[in-house]
C-alpha cells in the first residue's frame, strides 16, 4: 500500500475562492521513500502540506495518509504523522529540553522511549539543552524542531522547507539525517525551493503555481530532457547572453553559474553556434556539452 | 491527564518567564486599589477654605474657629474685600469661600436672623456640592449650639444614618469596582492574548497536528490565569481590609465562590475572543474596547445605572461586570446572603454557559 495517496487535490482561497493555491494535484508516495516537492515560493507547497496534515480542508479531491482519509480520519492522522512547519514553531521561551519533553508528553511518549530515533540529531544540540529555543542558531533550531517532530516515531514525516535559511554544512547534515530516518522505515515528504536538494530525494515532483509539472525520480526527470544543452562561457558574459538569445537555433538561454546554458533546437550544431558567436565578437569562448540538471528541466517545464 | 498537566506546566513557564507581564498582572490590581484608595477620592479632607470676614466680631470668629477646627477644612486665606474671591479660585488657593457680611454679628444678636454666603468653584459640580454640604453642616451645628439655651417652639430634627458605609467612604464602592475591572482585564484579555499568540507564532499549527484534543489546549490556558486571579482577589481583599478599612461584612466563602464564577465568565469571554481573532493586537483591542470600557462605564461603579438613559440601561444588562459588581457590593459591603443575589448569580451563570458554548462552537480544529 502506498504511504501517501493524493487524488486531484485542490485548494482555493479568498471570498470567491478566486485564488487557486493548489490545482488538481495527484501523486503517490511509497513507504520509506524520501519524496521531494520542489518549487519556488508561492508554488502552493505549504497549502499542500497543510491539507495532508489535516490543517486545511481541500476544496475538491481526496487524499490519504497511511491509509487514513485526510478529512474523515483527521484524528487518526494527527496521531501518526510528524509535522515540521516552514516557520520555526516551537516555544521560544522554553529550553531545548523543555520543548522536547513537552512534545513527548503531548504525544503520550517519553524522550527515553524513542531516544534511539532522535539520538543522531539530538546529540548535536544536547550540549545546549538548557538554552532557550529562541536563542538557538538557525541550524540548531531546525534540529530541535526535527527532534520534536520525530519524538513520537511518526509513520510519515512532513517537512515544510526544513533547510530554508540554514547554512550549507547544516543543510548537508540535515539531509544525511533524513537518509537515516528513511532506513528506519519512515516515509518523508519534504518541500524545498532549492533545486540542488532534488537529487537527494528518491522521487521528486516539480510544483509551479499550484500545479505539478512533472513527477518521477531525479534521473527520470532529467532523462526526459531530450535536447542538447551547451554550456557557453566568454569574456563578456552579459553580451554573450544577449547574443545567445538572439540566435535562432537556440530555444532558450539563461545564466547558470559559471556558464550560460543554451538549450539547442534539433537542427542546430555546436560548430555553427561557435562560428556565430565569434562573428559577434565574443572572446575567450568556451563551449561544452552539459548534462541536463533538475533546474534545466524545471525551467523548461515552467516555460512550456 | 499527564498531557494536561504538562500543558499547565508549560503555561506557568510562559507566565513566569515573561517577568514584565507577570509583574503587571500582579502589580496592577494593587496599584489600582492604592490609587483609587488614596488619590482618586471625592471625600472632603483638609480642603482649603478662604474666609471673607467683614463682620469681625465674636460670632464670626466663633464660626471661623469651628470651621478651622473641623478635619474637613483648613483655612488657607483670609480675604479683605469681595474682589479677592474670584482671584482665590483663579489661583486655586481654595475651592470654597465663606463670606460673613459686615452685619452678621449684629443681625444675629438683634434680629435673630443672619445670613452667610458660601461661594464655590463649581467647575467640578460634585465636589462643589460636597463642599457646600460639609460647610452647611458646620454652620448648622453652630446655629444649634446657639439655640441650645433658647426655646424654639417647633423644630424638626433630621437624624440621618448612612447604613453600610457610615463614614461615606469612597473605598466602599470602588473596591468592588476594581475587583470587577481586574478580573475582567486579566482573565479575558490575558487568556485571549495567550491563545492568539500561539496562533501567531505557529505553535498552534504544530499542536493541532498532535493527538491532543484542541479544547484541552485551550482549557489548560485558562487554569494558570484562574490561579493568578485567586492570588489577585486575595491581595485586593487584604489591602481593602487592612489598608483601606473596608470590611468584608458577608461570607468570605460566598464572595470567593461568586468571584470564581465571574472569573469563569471572563475566561469564557477570553476563549470566545481568541477563537474569532487571529492577531494579538485585535484580541487586545476587542478586550479593551469591548470589555474594559463597559466595565468602567456601565457596571454602575463610576456612574449610577439608574441615572443613565434607557438605551444605556438596557446595554448595561449584558455587561457581565455589572452583575458581579452588584454581587460584591451586596456580599462584601451590605453583608447579604445568597438569597438576595440569586438573580445576579443566575444571570452570570447563564452568561458563562452561553459564552463557553459559543467559544467551543467557534473553536477551530483546523487552520481556517
Amino acid at each position: 500500500m502506498q504511504s501517501v495517496i493524493v487524488n486531484n487535490l485542490s485548494k482555493n482561497y479568498g471570498k470567491e475562492k478566486e485564488i487557486k493555491a493548489v490545482k488538481d494535484v495527484s501523486f503517490d508516495v511509497s513507504p520509506a521513500e524520501i519524496f521531494g516537492i520542489i518549487g519556488p515560493d508561492g508554488a502552493g507547497k505549504t497549502s499542500l502540506f497543510r491539507m495532508l496534515t489535516t490543517l486545511l480542508l481541500p476544496d475538491s479531491g481526496n487524499a490519504s495518509v497511511d491509509g487514513s482519509d485526510i478529512v474523515k480520519d483527521f484524528k487518526a492522522i494527527r496521531k501518526k504523522v510528524g509535522y515540521m512547519p516552514g516557520r520555526f514553531s516551537l516555544y521560544q521561551d522554553l529550553s531545548v529540553e523543555e520543548n522536547l519533553n513537552f512534545f513527548a508528553t503531548i504525544f503520550n511518549t517519553t524522550i527515553e522511549k524513542n531516544y534511539d530515533l532522535i539520538k543522531d540529531i539530538y546529540i548535536q544540540i544536547e550540549p545546549f539543552k538548557k538554552r532557550k529555543a529562541g536563542k538557538l542558531s538557525g541550524g540548531m533550531k531546525q534540529k530541535l524542531a526535527l527532534s520534536c517532530a520525530l519524538i513520537h516515531r511518526p509513520v510519515v514525516l512532513f517537512l515544510d522547507e526544513p533547510t530554508t535559511g540554514v547554512d550549507a554544512v547544516s543543510r548537508k547534515e540535515f539531509w544525511d539525517m533524513l537518509k537515516r530516518l528513511k532506513q528506519q522505515g519512515i516515509t518523508i515528504l519534504v518541500s524545498t525551493p532549492y533545486m540542488d536538494e532534488a537529487g537527494l530525494c528518491d522521487r521528486i515532483t516539480l510544483m509551479q503555481q499550484g500545479k505539478l509539472l512533472s513527477t518521477g525520480t531525479p534521473t527520470e526527470i532529467t532523462g526526459s530532457f531530450k535536447q542538447t544543452i551547451l554550456g557557453v562561457k566568454a569574456a563578456n558574459m552579459y553580451d554573450l547572453l544577449k547574443d545567445l538569445n538572439a540566435y535562432n537555433a537556440i530555444e532558450d538561454a539563461y545564466a547558470f553559474g559559471e556558464y550560460h546554458h543554451a538549450v539547442m533546437k534539433e537542427n542546430s550544431s555546436e560548430e555553427a553556434l561557435q562560428k556565430y558567436l565569434e562573428e559577434k565578437g565574443n572572446k575567450e569562448l568556451v563551449i561544452q556539452q552539459i548534462k541536463p540538471t533538475i533546474e534545466d528541466s524545471f525551467l523548461r517545464l515552467m516555460k512550456s | 491527564m499527564k498531557q494536561f498537566f504538562s500543558f499547565i506546566k508549560k503555561e506557568f513557564y510562559h507566565i513566569w518567564r515573561d517577568r514584565r507581564t507577570m509583574f503587571i498582572l500582579l502589580g496592577m490590581p494593587l496599584a489600582q486599589i492604592i490609587i483609587f484608595g488614596f488619590a482618586l477620592t471625592n471625600e472632603v479632607k483638609n480642603e482649603s477654605i478662604a474666609i471673607l470676614d467683614q463682620s469681625k466680631d465674636a460670632a464670626s470668629s466663633q464660626i471661623i474657629n469651628k470651621i478651622s477646627a473641623s478635619r474637613y477644612f483648613n483655612v488657607t486665606a483670609l480675604l479683605h474685600n469681595p474682589d479677592e474671591i474670584a482671584r482665590t479660585f483663579q489661583t486655586n488657593t481654595a475651592r470654597i469661600v465663606l463670606v460673613l457680611p459686615s452685619t452678621f454679628g449684629e443681625d444675629l444678636r438683634h434680629v435673630n436672623k443672619a445670613q452667610v454666603q458660601l461661594v464655590t468653584d463649581a467647575s467640578d459640580p460634585n465636589i462643589a456640592t460636597t463642599l457646600i454640604n460639609y460647610a452647611t453642616a458646620i454652620i448648622t451645628d453652630y446655629q444649634q449650639s446657639l439655640n441650645s439655651t433658647a426655646v424654639i417652639p417647633y423644630q424638626i430634627n433630621v437624624q440621618s444614618r448612612m447604613l453600610y458605609n457610615p463614614q461615606l467612604k469612597g473605598a466602599y464602592s470602588f473596591v468592588p469596582g476594581v475587583m470587577a475591572m481586574v478580573l475582567m482585564l486579566i482573565c479575558t484579555m490575558m487568556t485571549a492574548i495567550t491563545i492568539v499568540r500561539e496562533k501567531e507564532t505557529g505553535t498552534m499549527e504544530v499542536m493541532l497536528v498532535s493527538p491532543v484534543q484542541p479544547m484541552k489546549i485551550v482549557m489548560a490556558k485558562a487554569i494558570p490565569y484562574l490561579l493568578l486571579t485567586v492570588v489577585n482577589i486575595t491581595n485586593i481583599l487584604l489591602l481593602s481590609v487592612f489598608v483601606l478599612d473596608v470590611p468584608i461584612n458577608g461570607s468570605l466563602i460566598l464572595l470567593t465562590g461568586e468571584s470564581i464564577l465571574f472569573t469563569i465568565t471572563c475566561l469564557s469571554f477570553g476563549l470566545l475572543i481568541s477563537s474569532v481573532t487571529d492577531s494579538q493586537q485585535t484580541a487586545m483591542m476587542i478586550s479593551m474596547m469591548g470589555l474594559f470600557l463597559p466595565t468602567v462605564m456601565l457596571s454602575g461603579f463610576m456612574f449610577p445605572i439608574e441615572n443613565m438613559p434607557l438605551a444605556l440601561r438596557i446595554v448595561s444588562n449584558v455587561v457581565p461586570s455589572r452583575w458581579y459588581y452588584e454581587i460584591v457590593v451586596a456580599v462584601m459591603i451590605k453583608g447579604l446572603g445568597i438569597s438576595s443575589i440569586l438573580k445576579q448569580t443566575l444571570v452570570l451563570s447563564g452568561m458563562t454557559v452561553l459564552l463557553l458554548s459559543l467559544a467551543i462552537k467557534n473553536f477551530k480544529i483546523r487552520l481556517e
